[in-house]
Parts: structure tokens; sequence; C-alpha cells
């Protein structure tokens, strides 16, 4: 660890040296999985790495231009950053372009920029400066319903404009929530709804009600406190079983088929062989054909360039979403491990580099980065090597795209920027 | 604490991750190499097939290219069917079936549309083929059958099956391999060493090109030229002898072993199977059960030897020293047994010495020579297997271990099967059968031609072989080291002495050759077989053993003719015109040529399947062939002379 009078203008090189480390191997990656025939030059425009090389470039400029900014400006500007942000999802539904049957894009000549991308720093920054507000107070309700609709408001407009992956990301703000003080029954509450879902799809609405009762009586038979009425453990009863019904309706008849299939295929809730065959070679090609190149990489890899089913276009959305099956079959085990140890030292770094932050603004904000890149990392690795549903959502430095890049960029900087100004806090 | 949530959960994933990457790519991963990566494409490349030739380097069987008609389904654009059709000459349905099958398949991927084009159709075709997108014309190479005998000898090729696939791991889907004959002995000569090319493919299964610049990918090497031992003329005439007769022979050069021809009848054009039609035409061949064609009569054909069979006992007796030459035995008609009595052609109170037994065919003097080599040690389980021991020396009674694809064991009772079949008791008298090639003595016609090449070697044999010569390599020396028999060279003088006389003033004496001496044995085997399980005698089969020239034999020869009753009925006059073509290259004997020629078996054949009451040997006529039959047959007699 770097000791505070090593630290040069007071930025932490640690997070920065994982920073470059994490977009020159991503960029490596993305060589790997969009050159089609031999690389004549790095900066080829009609390549996606060619475009990355740019991407990065430009990102290397804005790394500058937010070191640079005096920091106040980050939190007394957050709310007119929010309020763009905002005006720029609001504007899609006008000037937006379709791609992939998303409205998420403005495209600048042949270039397009995702807002949804830059609205999550955004989102970011006005929470933090919400929650440092002296008197905001999480345990109060209005309170708790103001933070929420500062996050639920871009993450409704995402998914109005039909992209579910980025919605979810917003979920991630949950971790701020209760690190500053969110009462601990809302984390009990979602952890049990959640656990509740899965059940009630995997084995049906019976069988999750026998299991709640079971649990549900269990403690309060079992507790050794004073007995209240039966009506509390009743209550909650019926109220997961109506929740257990909600989510079969929403599953049946709320989700479109692609999203019904992948969670089909995660639950594996099909037992159709001839459907599940179908299904192999619809739905789940994405995830076999990553889960075999991840494997056909064995324990060193087949080095870099040299991926048959990177080279062979084998995995669809190789370099974006699904980069990090390139590294799996480029790079094996040891490289893949190392991206993983990577990435979670990174994260932690920032967390506890937001528990030293003496303001709360950049507390939260800390705290709010970490959040929306743990997030990032478990549901896009998670995905690509089957854990998980199929969500598609970048992998942060790594996927192609040059909205994703900058807007990681910026998110981390503007943290970067503010932990470097603690000593001054005083 | 709540700082802790977080914190373990990035841990938490951390691990987990790392606990699946191992699983995935550690504990999960096949051993990586391209060959197994469904990534990488293998593709092949043939090697040129060896060609063969007979021992006069006339050259026997050599490849075509072939043509077949492949469709990628994608590429198709609407065409003109019917013109298509009228060009491929098939009818829509068939376009339309295959057509699906080819989308079924891989709409993405070239699939075989029409094997085997005609060279004509092909000419036809290559003109227009640019009209039709998605449809190419693919080239591949094929055999072609220079002439058109010796299909039991040469054999075919065809695809391999999934057991050959199992058992040699070299083969893969598609490839050819030698079904029969020499095409499946020496396959791994002729057939080369396959190149192979590695080829990435993207997910659509498309070529992106050589896999790492062709690194792994190795030449194909070229299948060797092979001679084999064959006189083609000799085969070719012994074919046409066999026309419309159901047999074996096989000719034998004693001092090589080299089988200069090998006849089974019927035979059929190996021609048939090739190209196109060989699935409808071997299906033909294999369901035919009365003829089977595919069954090499001169090779897999166990019959009991009848009196060839006697040269075999006499040279015992002259080696246990139970005969003599001089010795004369009285035959009464016949012999006297137990209570039982074995006919013969002789006069009642003919005395005979060997030469005379075996001239004659004498039975009585044969099973007065096997009682006493039976009887000549303590007890006839010990004779037997004497017995069996001098004969097996020949090569009787086990595959001969050969270079030819199919073969038989024969058989040779010895006291271990005797044991098996008598366990009580036995004596001599039990098994006299024996005596004349009949009873539980079996053999195959090239067992029978080895025999009596080992006879005209005056002891010693070697291994009958196909081989002559294969490029750049040697013969295996098991073909090219004498076998020694267990009878001494002096016992052999008077069998032959025999032989001679068979031809001079025996059995063969109408069958004799100008300028040649021959040495020559007949036979006559009864015949019985089961049809429906009712066993019923069917007139006899035509043997004949023979060699010449008597002092420096260059061909040993047997023919067996099924239900060609007495020996030099077919089967001994076919031996002396195969040794006359041989030697001479002419035939003077045109009579026994004519009467070979014109008559036919057939009728035979089918009696015992005609439902209808029949008769046998003597009172059987002979048929005729029609005569634009005959005149076939003669057209392409003089077709063989001419050569």
């Amino acid at each position: 660890m770097i000791r505070e009078n090593q630290r040069r203008f007071g930025f932490d090189w640690l997070t920065i040296i994982i920073y470059l480390i994490l977009v020159g191997f991503g960029y490596l990656n993305i060589m790997s999985a969009s050159h089609t025939e031999e690389v004549t030059s790095y900066l080829d425009m009609s390549q996606s790495y060619g475009k990355q090389l740019i991407f990065v470039g430009i990102s290397l400029v804005i790394i500058i231009l937010i070191l640079s900014v005096e920091v106040k400006f980050y939190e007394r500007f957050s709310s007119v950053i929010y309020s763009i942000g905002i005006l720029a999802l609001l504007g899609l539904f006008v000037f937006g372009k379709d791609i992939n049957g998303a409205r998420s894009w403005y495209g600048i000549g042949s270039m397009t920029i995702q807002p949804s991308e830059f609205a999550k720093f955004a989102t970011a920054l006005a929470l933090s400066k919400y929650l440092s507000n002296i008197q905001t107070n999480l345990k109060n309700i209005k309170d708790q319903i103001k933070a929420a609709i500062i996050v639920f408001l871009p993450a409704f407009l995402i998914l109005l404009q039909n992209d579910a992956g980025s919605t979810l990301v917003y979920a991630s703000f949950f971790f701020v929530f209760y690190r500053e003080g969110l009462q601990q029954i809302y984390l009990v509450i979602v952890f049990s709804l959640a656990i509740l879902g899965v059940l009630a799809l995997k084995f049906g609405i019976t069988i999750t009600a026998i299991i709640t009762a079971t649990v549900v009586f269990g403690i309060y038979f079992f507790r050794q406190k004073k007995r209240t009425s039966l009506l509390q453990p009743v209550i909650i009863l019926l109220v997961s079983i109506i929740f257990s019904y909600g989510v079969k309706l929403f599953y049946n008849h709320g989700l479109k088929p692609h999203q019904q299939n992948r969670i089909n295929l995660w639950l594996r809730l099909e037992k159709d062989p001839a459907k599940l065959e179908l299904m192999r070679k619809r739905e789940a090609y994405n995830l076999i054909q990553s889960e075999e190149a991840i494997s056909s990489g064995g324990l060193k890899g087949k080095g870099f360039m040299e991926g048959t089913r990177t080279t062979g276009k084998f995995v669809p959305e190789q370099d974006t979403d699904y980069i990090f099956s390139t590294v799996g079959e480029e790079w094996g085990f040891l490289g893949s491990s190392a991206v993983v140890i990577l990435f979670s030292i990174l994260i932690l770094r920032i967390l506890y580099l937001a528990e030293q932050q003496k303001s709360q603004f950049s507390r939260v904000y800390g705290y709010g980065v970490a959040s929306i890149l743990f997030v990032h990392f478990t549901i896009n690795i998670g995905m690509v090597m089957g854990l998980i549903p199929t969500v598609g959502i970048p992998l942060p430095f790594f996927s192609y795209g040059g909205s994703g890049l900058m807007s990681f960029t910026i998110l981390l900087f503007i943290f970067i920027k503010l932990d470097s100004n603690r000593i001054n806090e005083w | 604490m709540r700082k802790l949530l977080l914190l373990g959960l990035v841990t938490l994933v951390g691990f987990v991750f790392i606990a699946r990457l191992y699983y995935l790519q550690v504990h999960d991963a096949v051993k990586y190499s391209p060959l197994n990566d469904s990534a990488i494409k293998k593709e092949f490349t043939y090697p040129k097939r060896g060609y063969v030739y007979d021992r006069n380097g006339e050259l026997l069987v050599a490849n075509q290219p072939s043509y077949d008609v492949m469709v990628i389904p994608r590429e198709v654009k609407p065409l003109d069917t019917l013109e298509f059709c009228a060009l491929l000459k098939i009818t829509k349905e068939d376009f339309l079936k295959t057509y699906d099958r080819a989308y079924k398949y891989s709409p993405r991927l070239p699939y075989v549309f029409l094997s085997n084009l005609s060279k004509d159709d092909y000419a036809v075709l290559q003109e227009k083929m640019r009209k039709y997108d998605g449809f190419y014309i693919q080239k591949r190479s094929i055999r072609t059958y220079r002439k058109s005998i010796g299909a039991n000898v040469l054999g075919d090729i065809g695809e391999v099956n999934n057991i050959d696939i199992k058992n040699d791991a070299y083969y893969s889907k598609g490839d050819l391999i030698g079904k029969q004959g020499v095409e499946k002995t020496y396959e791994k000569t002729l057939r080369g060493v396959k190149g192979t090319k590695f080829i990435q493919k993207d997910r659509f299964n498309r070529d992106l090109g050589p896999f790492e610049n062709g690194k792994f990918d190795t030449i194909a090497k070229p299948g060797k030229d092979i001679t084999i031992t064959i006189d083609s003329k000799l085969q070719e005439y012994g074919e046409l002898l066999m026309t419309n007769k159901r047999g074996g022979i096989i000719a034998i050069e004693p001092s090589s072993g080299e089988i200069l021809a090998m006849i089974a009848g019927p035979n059929y054009d190996p021609n048939l199977l090739v190209g196109r039609n060989r699935s409808d035409n071997y299906n033909k061949l294999y369901n035919d059960s009365l003829a089977k064609p595919l069954f090499n009569r001169s090779l897999q054909g166990v019959y009991e030897p009848g009196s060839p069979f006697k040269l075999m006992n006499a040279l015992i007796g002259l080696q246990e020293g139970v005969i003599s030459n001089e010795e004369k035995i009285t035959c009464y008609a016949g012999y006297k047994y137990a209570n039982r009595f074995m006919k013969c052609h002789c006069s009642i109170g003919r005395r005979n010495n060997l030469i005379n037994g075996i001239q004659e065919s004498c039975n009585a003097y044969f099973a007065t020579t096997y009682r006493r080599i039976l009887e000549k040690p303590e007890n006839a389980r010990e004779g037997i297997e004497l017995w069996s021991k001098h004969a097996k020396s020949f090569g009787l009674g086990n595959y001969l271990n050969n270079d030819l694809a199919v073969g038989q064991k024969g058989r040779i009772p010895d006291r271990a099967y005797y044991k098996r079949v008598y366990p009580e008791r036995f004596y001599s008298t039990y098994t006299i059968s024996n005596a004349i090639g009949q009873g539980e003595v079996a053999t195959t016609p090239i067992q029978l031609a080895n025999m009596t090449a080992a006879i005209a070697n005056r002891g010693y044999y070697y291994t009958p072989h196909i081989i002559k010569n294969i490029e750049g390599e040697s013969i295996h020396e098991r073909f090219t080291t004498p076998k020694q028999t267990t009878i001494n060279k002096q016992h052999f003088q008077p069998v032959i002495e025999g032989m001679l006389q068979v031809y001079k003033k025996g059995t063969a004496k109408y069958l004799q050759i100008d300028g040649i001496e021959i040495c020559g044995k007949t036979g006559t085997v009864e015949n019985f077989i089961k049809v429906d399980s009712t066993r019923m005698q069917l007139t006899d089969h035509s043997i004949f053993v023979a060699f010449a020239p008597k002092d420096d034999p260059k061909i040993a020869i047997a023919v067996f003719v099924e239900n060609g009753y007495f020996g030099n009925r077919f089967a001994g006059k076919m031996a002396s015109l195969m040794i006359e073509k041989y030697l001479k290259n002419k035939i003077s004997r045109t009579d026994l040529e004519h009467y070979v020629l014109r008559h036919t078996l057939e009728h035979e054949y089918e009696k015992p399947y005609s439902g209808k009451p029949f008769k046998i040997n003597r009172e059987t006529t002979l048929e005729t062939v029609s005569d634009e039959e005959f005149e076939k047959l003669n057209y392409l007699k003089a077709q063989i002379d001419s050569r």
C-alpha cells in the first residue's frame, strides 16, 4: 500500500496503475477479438481496435481534464451534471437512434454516443450530493423516497429505451444506501424477495409457499422472546405467496421471450429435450460458445491472437459484452484469474479509499463507484461463464465501446480527484 | 459493520469466479490440439492410389476421374429446374428430395448432389454449369479396371464403414478403403498416406484460410504400384472356361508359389463395383444367395477333395513303409471292411501295384494303404495322428497364411478330432472314407493346388501368394522360403509316375496334349446338400489336379467344378486346356475347348430349388448353351487367342 507521503500530487497511483493495466490488456483483447486478417495498422479505423485506440487517447485527455479541474467543481455542479444527464436521456426519445432494438444512442456522423453510460456517474454525483446534505437522514422515509427518485428516474428512462441490462446497474446504488444508513430490514427484504422469486420460478408456488411457511413459523415458534400474535407471520406468508404469484405472472407475461428464455436456461426449467436442443442452438448459443472458448484456453491459454474460436468469431459480441471469453481462450486460467484478481483489488482499493474520506460527499461517491464497478464486473463475467442469466452489460475498461470506456474513466477519475484532495479537506 | 457487506461480496465474487475458471479451464479442460478443436477443420488431400499390374507388366487397375455435382444450398438462385434435371438425368422429385436433404445437412456447406457423372454427362454439363448458381462440379479419383477380369482377385474399393474407422484411426468418414481381393490385402501399400490441411473456420463453418499458416499440415504420400503374380491372359482364359459353371481354378507356379490364375465361378465384371451404381450392383451380387458371386470358391470353397487325395495317402504309405512300389493289391471291385463294402470301378480280381492304383484310381488299393498307415502304430488313434501330421505338412487343414483377403482352413482330422467324434473306441475302419478323399477330409481348391505343387517340387512348396513386386519393397520372406513336407524326395517318383499314367492310360487318357507330359489325377466327389432341412444328393463334383511338364514343372493346377459329375468330364478338360494355354500359348485340343464352352451346368444348379423331383449323375443329360451365347463365347475366345 502506498503511504500518504508517497502519493505524488496526492493521486492514488495503485488505482491508476490497475486502471492502465486493465485498459491496455482490454485493448489487446479487443484487437484479438475483432481483427479479421493480418493487422496492418493499429490505427485502422475500419476495425474496432483502431477506433478503440482513439477512445483510449480521448480517455487520457479526459483524465487530464478531470484531474486539473478544481475539486469543488464536482460537488457544486453535481445537480447540473445530473440534469444534463436526464435531459440527454429524455432527448433520446426524440433524436435517438435504434441499435439492436434499443433506443440508447445518439448518432453523430459515424460515431454513436450512449448517454445511459454517462448517466451513471451523473447519478452517482447527484446522489452523493443529496446524501451528504446535513439534513438528509436515510432513516427517514421521506428522504428515502427522495434518494430513490434520484436513482429511479434515470433507471426508468433507460428501461423505457429498452435497455434492461443498463437499468439493472442502477440497483448497485442499493449498496450505497445501505452503507449510508438504510435500515437493516430493507436488506433482509431484498434478499428474501430475491430468494423467493428464484424459488417460485424453479419449484412453483406451492412448494415455495410450504418452504416459506416452514421458515416463517419456525422462526416464530422458536423465538425465545415474548410471543406476539400469530397475525405477523400469517401476513408475511400471505405477502410472500402473493409475491410468488407476481413473479410467476411477470415471468410469463411481463418478460420478453428472449428474457424469459435466458432465465429458463439459467434455472434449467425446460425439461423437453427437443426444445432444450433448440434453445441450445438459439438462446444458449452465445453462452455455450463462450464457455467452450474459455474452457479451450486451459491453464496457459493459446496465446495472443492465437485463439482459434476468437479468430473464427465463434462467440458473437466477443469484442463487447463477451470480451472475457477472449481472455479465457488466449490467456488461459492464469490470465483470466489475473483479470479477476485485478478487478477485485481495484474495487476493494476504492472501497478502502472511500472509507478514508473525510467529506461525506467523497465517501458516498467512492462507494457508488465501487458499487457500479462491482455490479458490472459480477454480472458480466458471471454471464460469460454461465453463472448467471444473460444480461447485456459491458465489462468496465475491457469491452469495446467509446461511451463505455469514457464514462467508466470519468466515473473512476472523478473519485481519484476527490480522493487526492482529502488531506486538504479540513 | 455496514462497511463489510460490499467488501465481503467483492471478495466472495472474486473467489467464486476463480473457482469457476478453475473448473472450466483446468478441471474440465481437454488437452488442446488442433485435432480436437471444433474451430479447426481438417481437410484431406488424397494421394494417387497405386496401380496394379499383372506378371507380364500389363496394367490391370488404374484410376479415372469422376465428377460429382456439388451444391451449396444458400447460394442457389432460382433456376430452370426442368432443364437442369434433364441435364442431370434425374426427375424433379429427385431434385427436390436431394436439395431438401442438402439443406437440412447445412445451408452453408457443400453437399454431394449427384455423384459419379459419366464423362459424357460431364462434358455436356460443364458448359452450362455457370448458369446454375450454388452448383459446381468436383473432380474425384475412382478406380478403373482395364480388363473385365479377375474381380475376385483384384477386389474393389468403397467407402469406409464405422468398423473400419474404429479399427484404424487413419480413416475418417468418406475415405475409400479396399473391400476385397488385392485392394484389401495391399490397402496400405496402394493407398499411400493422405495429407492433412488444417483450416481455420468461422462460426458458420466457412473457411478463413490455413490454420497457423499450415504449421501442422502434412503432405500426401502417393500409393505404390504393385505387380501381382496373375497371368492376365491365363486368368481371362480360365474365366472363359468357367462360364456357366460354378467352382474354382487355382494355377500355381511350383518353383515360386506364385498364383498364375485364380478363377471363381460365377464371376462378375469388376467395373460393376465402380462409380455411381456401385451400391446397387454390390447389393445385387450380395443378395444372390444361390450363385454367390462374391463367394470366392477357389479360396473359400471347402470341398471333400476326392480321389486326388489318394496321392496324399500313397505318399504317406510310402514314407511309413507300409506299401512299396511293386506290391500288388487285389481289388474285388471294391473293398470289404467290417460288414461294409466300398465299391470300385476295377473289375473283380484285378491286381494293382501303386502306379496302376493311381492310374485307375483304385479304391481298394488306397483303402488298404490307409488302414495299414493307421494300424502301423500301437493303435488307430496314434495312427491317425501320424497320418494327419504328414497331410498337414502339405499345407492342408489350416490357413495358408498368405496374402489373399479370404481363406478357409479346410479339415484334416487328427487324434483330437476323432476323440471328440468317437470318445469310446476308435478303429481304422471307422474312417476308411478318408482313404479316397471323402468323409472328414476337406480342402479348398487353393490347398489342393498347393499340394499338387508340392508333389511337382518333389517335397516342398512355397506359400502360394499373389504379390510379385512392390515398388521399392521386397516381398515378405514367408513367400520366398520353401516349406518342407515330411515326405522324403524319393517317394515322389512313383506317385508322379502314376500321375503321368493317369494321362497316358488312365482316367484322363482322352485329355492328352501333344508334346506336354502332364501328370494329373481325376476326382469325383459325392455331393449332398440340405435344402429346407431335407438332405438330398446332387450330381457329383468334378475335380482335377495336375502339373506339367513332368520333369520341370511350370504350372500346378487344381480345378473344381460343382456338379460337374466325373473328374474328366469338366475339371480334367479345363485343367488340360489351362496347361496348354499357359505352356504353349495356343490350343491344339479345340475339341475339349468346344466341349467346355458349349455345355452349361446352370440347369444342374437350379434342380434342387425347382421343387420338382430330379435325377443325378448318370441319369442326367448335359445341356448346351444357346447358339448366340456360344457365338459370344467363341468371340471372346478369339479375342484371347489374338492377344
